[in-house]
């Protein structure tokens, strides 16, 4: 069988499937900033009718994927695979979805680069034949994730510029063979390692995860002979505004120019007024700005070419107060129309 | 890409790069803040006190009172959902009055409700107050020991 690898790192997919269907289900605060108008559904109420954070961002979770299915035209039986992710301890809003959906589950977490890691595992599925069609889901709930890493919601704490934001929502795609109807395909997959550069700030995951976005954009950049000229547009997951300043300066130190080409996630996903210090992040963070906005943006036809690079700070609230850095991952997936 | 290609030498090397790019907090600004959010708070407490001063019988009494309602205030504004915007705007201004210690635990009561009453609330309303409890039992302990030893009462 033929070795489908370039370099070291990067996988070359042979037959490209396509994301042939998204749902971007966001809350009021992501729905009422920049990328608002490219998410398929907005919900009023953050709780979503939920007696906790925890059911409503499982709610967001299923929901998300049960009309990423709706709009591909399929129902749960037409799909071999559901790989999903979130943030909560034991990825429970995953696999409680995956219970009610009933499609055979592959639970992942790469924190908020579990979108690349669900697509790219997906994208390898279809092409080697392993399923026919793969549902990806991801969510993530300002208030379950707030009180599990960080403190009760309603306390007194006062944020600052690395602060970020978790975004509230759901995300999901089918992935199928590219002879099922439009939609990007994805090409070239780059798993990434993870880099841990010392950062002992929980506060500050962007400066933890820069140096894990920039080794594996190096590294698809090696493997795959590209530069950053041969893409319409990198897009970071969500280092949001001080970790892009960060991944940008080492970037630049490692002799690559990115010109206009970078755009962030994370700093993408709120307006200046909305207080959110350097920007969004959490699972679904990532995962709707890919689905969203450059997924509509690619079948308008303003992108051709994307190179989308989600990051995660991969520490628990047990390991950052017993001392340890954060160490960050970050996955990259090529995007293109034919 | 590994750490040389970019020239960083170490965690401290790159801590020093991210400090460069991290924007400064205003100091003076969030003094500012602080002094009017703390000192807003400590002067409704002022006028409370007044007010319980010429009703209670001794001024022990009247502080009593007060402390009372400001922790009844901290939890009202906990539980209304302003107090943590209070956190945000004034920091420490927010967070050291009695205010404050009301509204670390109401905040943290009000999360885990819905783990249950006993194992939920009950038990998790001291995650972040706790230690204020504990370290304050032990410096009364302390000093008390210290001035019995010294001879006072």
């Amino acid at each position: 069988m033929a070795v489908q690898r370039l370099g070291q790192y990067t996988v070359q997919l042979s037959r490209p499937p396509r994301i042939t269907a998204a749902f971007t289900l966001m809350g009021p605060r992501e729905g009422a900033g920049p990328l608002g108008s490219y998410f398929d559904g907005i919900v009023d109420d953050y709780m979503w009718g939920e007696t906790s954070a925890e059911k409503a961002e499982r709610k967001y979770l299923e929901q998300a994927a049960r009309r990423a299915l709706q709009a591909a035209g399929l129902t749960e039986h037409d799909v071999d695979c559901f790989i999903a992710g979130d943030l909560l301890n034991q990825i429970v809003s995953s696999t409680f979805s995956a219970r009610s959906l009933g499609i055979p589950y592959l639970g992942v977490f790469a924190a908020c680069a579990t979108s690349a890691l669900a697509l790219g595992l997906a994208a390898m599925l279809v092409d080697g034949g392993f399923a026919r069609r793969v549902l990806v889901a991801t969510a993530s709930h300002y208030q379950a994730v707030e009180r599990q890493y960080r403190y009760p919601i309603e306390l007194n704490i006062q944020r600052g510029a690395t602060n970020q934001y978790t975004a509230t929502g759901g995300a999901a795609a089918v992935v199928a063979p590219p002879e099922e109807g439009a939609g990007p395909r994805i090409t070239r997959i780059t798993f990434g390692r993870v880099v841990d550069w010392g950062v002992t700030n929980a506060n500050d995951m962007g400066s933890a995860m820069a140096p894990a976005a920039c080794d594996t954009l190096m590294r698809h950049f090696q493997d795959t002979n590209t530069t950053p000229g041969d893409y319409d547009l990198i897009l970071t997951g969500d280092l949001a505004k001080v970790g892009s300043k960060v991944f940008r300066a080492l970037v630049d130190r490692a002799g690559v120019t990115l010109g206009g080409k970078h755009m962030d996630g994370g700093a993408s996903m709120y307006t200046p007024e909305q207080w959110s210090g350097a920007g969004a992040s959490g699972s679904v963070c990532s995962m709707a700005v890919i689905l969203g906005y450059v997924y509509k943006e690619m079948a308008r036809g303003r992108f051709r070419r994307v190179l989308v690079l989600p990051t995660g700070c991969l520490h628990s609230p047990t390991t950052w107060q017993q001392g340890d850095s954060c160490p960050g991952i970050s996955h990259a997936l090529v995007l293109e129309n034919d | 890409m590994d750490r040389d290609q970019t020239a960083i030498q170490g965690a401290k090397d790159y801590q020093r790069l991210v400090q460069q790019l991290t924007p400064k907090p205003n100091a003076a600004l969030l003094a500012a803040r602080a002094f009017v959010v703390g000192g807003t708070i400590c002067l409704v407490g002022q006028f409370v006190f007044d007010w319980f001063r010429f009703r209670q019988p001794t001024e022990g009494e009247a502080i009593a009172a007060t402390l009372a309602c400001m922790i009844l205030f901290g939890v009202v504004l906990t539980a209304l959902g302003v107090y943590d915007d209070l956190g945000q705007l004034g920091g420490m201004g927010a967070a050291v009055p009695i205010t404050g210690f009301a509204n670390a635990m109401t905040s943290a009561a009000m999360d885990f409700r819905r783990e249950g009453f006993v194992l939920g609330m009950a038990a998790k309303m001291f995650i972040i107050a706790g230690p204020v409890i504990v370290f304050g039992i032990l410096a009364g302990t302390l000093t008390g020991l210290v001035a019995w030893l010294a001879g006072g009462r």
